[in-house]
């Protein structure tokens, strides 16, 4: 049974196509990558699957279910871009909401643990650095327990090490049996963390496959230069992809 | 389930608490005016019958009332909303409600605060005495209306961008006030302005407290009750065509 699933899903906002015929799904225990620029359509696939907004057509299911229900709700988490978490609670206490929606989280010290917060739990968040920000926002995701994980590009702004580190705690929940569905636009995290990659370029998916089955099919050698193969073949300009 | 409803109001009213900009401005501005308006120079002054002090005790304590439930709600929502927040949340187990619950209890609880503070310092400061039955409908009747203007803040913060809310609440907050005639007694505005007032809901609720208080009102207390749970219906309803253009992003 699949964890999430999009089956010919469009989106369009106005006159914008954001999603123009969209397949993909995750597999128990994987973690899959939606690799592309900005401005792709990989937050708005996210947002579809966690009920954030509607498909124009198509169908979205978590679980079997509709993404927004709450038998869906139940059993995800989710990083997301966002500009401003309220600052005047503190680490633990954001923890303690958070797990109180679900009917059988983590021990709050498990997850304080498994996000790399111990000795700042009791910080408020306002007073955290953007590493530190970025963990707490990760154990809000996995304090529920969740089988699936939805990680809108985790790492922007972090630094190399924060990176890695955030990295090793996404193995970590991959490897006790956990999805996850990872936007990113860092090839080097797509490569580092995903069974498989879905490369989306201008609301559709461009291939599709394992990082070494991606760099296969384009002759290259790392996933940098795959990518920018993918696009190159899409017609468009490097420059404009790097950007 | 009930659970979640009682963490969330608790960790919203822990939050507010330490925003400072919220929790000391919402009690300390309306702790200030009666200090000025309704003690300093209100000790000789009478309007109609009764003392300034005690009149101003009306006044202000609605005017405190309505600071709490615009901010917490305007400006609160508009942030979270506009910053992402909200749907972090709206992704989550949370039920919807429990959101706008706490934000209620947030409004009634800091409502309760200055209307309670003001009340010691009338009858400590201001000797203004009445039976204790008066002085619990008086206070009731303040925080309760916590809820009306809870629902003008909540359409407020439905529309508003997150930068530009605050400043929409005070462009709101602060004209509402005077000209509903909760800083000065309505009778003392020029007479262009008093035919404005029964179109605010500040001037209702400033009236239905001083009716409490038997002071001279204008028009029956029932009149303005009436007024008041209108302009709450109204702008519920307002919020509600905001929040559901929010959602109708999920299932339109």
């Amino acid at each position: 049974m699949l964890v999430a699933e999009l089956r010919g899903v469009t989106k369009r906002y106005g006159l914008v196509e954001a999603l123009r015929g969209i397949d993909l799904s995750i597999a128990p225990g994987e973690l899959l990558a939606l690799l592309g620029p900005n401005g792709a359509g990989k937050t708005t696939a996210v947002r579809i699957l966690l009920g954030l907004a509607a498909p124009t057509s198509g169908e979205a299911t978590v679980f079997g279910h509709h993404p927004a229900s709450r038998a869906a709700r139940l059993r995800r988490g989710a990083v997301l871009q966002v500009a401003r978490v309220p600052e005047t609670l503190k680490v633990r206490e954001h923890i303690e909401l958070f797990s109180c929606y679900y009917p059988k989280p983590l021990p709050i010290a498990e997850t304080i643990a498994a996000a790399g917060l111990g000795g700042i739990e009791n910080r408020l968040f306002g007073d955290l650095s953007g590493g530190q920000k970025q963990r707490v926002l990760f154990a809000l995701a996995i304090c529920g327990n969740p089988d699936l994980l939805f990680l809108d590009e985790p790492t922007v702004g972090l630094d190399v090490e924060s990176r890695r580190a955030l990295w090793a705690r996404i193995r970590g929940f991959v490897a006790r049996g956990g999805s996850v569905l990872l936007t990113t636009h860092y090839l080097d995290e797509a490569d580092a963390l995903a069974q498989r990659v879905a490369v989306i370029d201008r609301g559709r998916i461009a291939a599709e496959g394992t990082p070494a089955e991606i760099k296969a099919q384009t002759r290259t050698s790392g996933l940098e230069d795959a990518f920018l193969a993918i696009m190159k073949e899409n017609g468009q300009a490097p420059e404009e992809v790097l950007q | 389930m009930n659970r979640v409803y009682w963490m969330e109001a608790k960790t919203e009213l822990l939050k507010m608490a330490r925003l400072k900009q919220y929790s000391i401005a919402t009690v300390a501005f309306p702790l200030m005016f009666y200090c000025f308006f309704g003690l300093l120079m209100g000790s000789s002054y009478t309007q109609g019958s009764i003392s300034l002090s005690r009149y101003a005790l009306a006044t202000y304590g609605a005017f405190g009332v309505m600071g709490a439930a615009l901010y917490a709600f305007g400006a609160g929502v508009a942030v979270e909303r506009g910053m992402g927040w909200l749907e972090v949340k709206r992704a989550s187990p949370m039920p919807p409600a429990a959101y706008f619950v706490a934000k209620v209890v947030v409004a009634l609880t800091f409502g309760a605060l200055v209307v309670t503070l003001l009340f010691a310092l009338g009858a400590i400061f201001g000797g203004v005495r009445m039976p204790l039955g008066q002085w619990l409908l008086m206070w009731s009747a303040l925080v309760a209306g916590a809820i009306p203007f809870g629902a003008i803040g909540l359409a407020i913060g439905s529309f508003a961008g997150p930068n530009s809310a605050p400043g929409i609440v005070n462009m709101i907050y602060l004209p509402m006030g005077f000209l509903g005639g909760l800083w000065l007694p309505i009778e003392l505005l020029p007479k262009v302005l008093q035919h404005l007032a029964p179109w605010l809901p500040s001037y209702h609720f400033g009236q239905i407290a001083l009716a409490i208080l038997h002071a001279p009102t204008q028009g029956s207390v029932w009149m303005h009750v009436e007024a008041l749970a209108g302009f709450g219906l109204l702008f519920a309803g307002v919020a509600w065509i905001g929040q559901s253009h929010d959602r109708e992003k999920v299932y339109g």
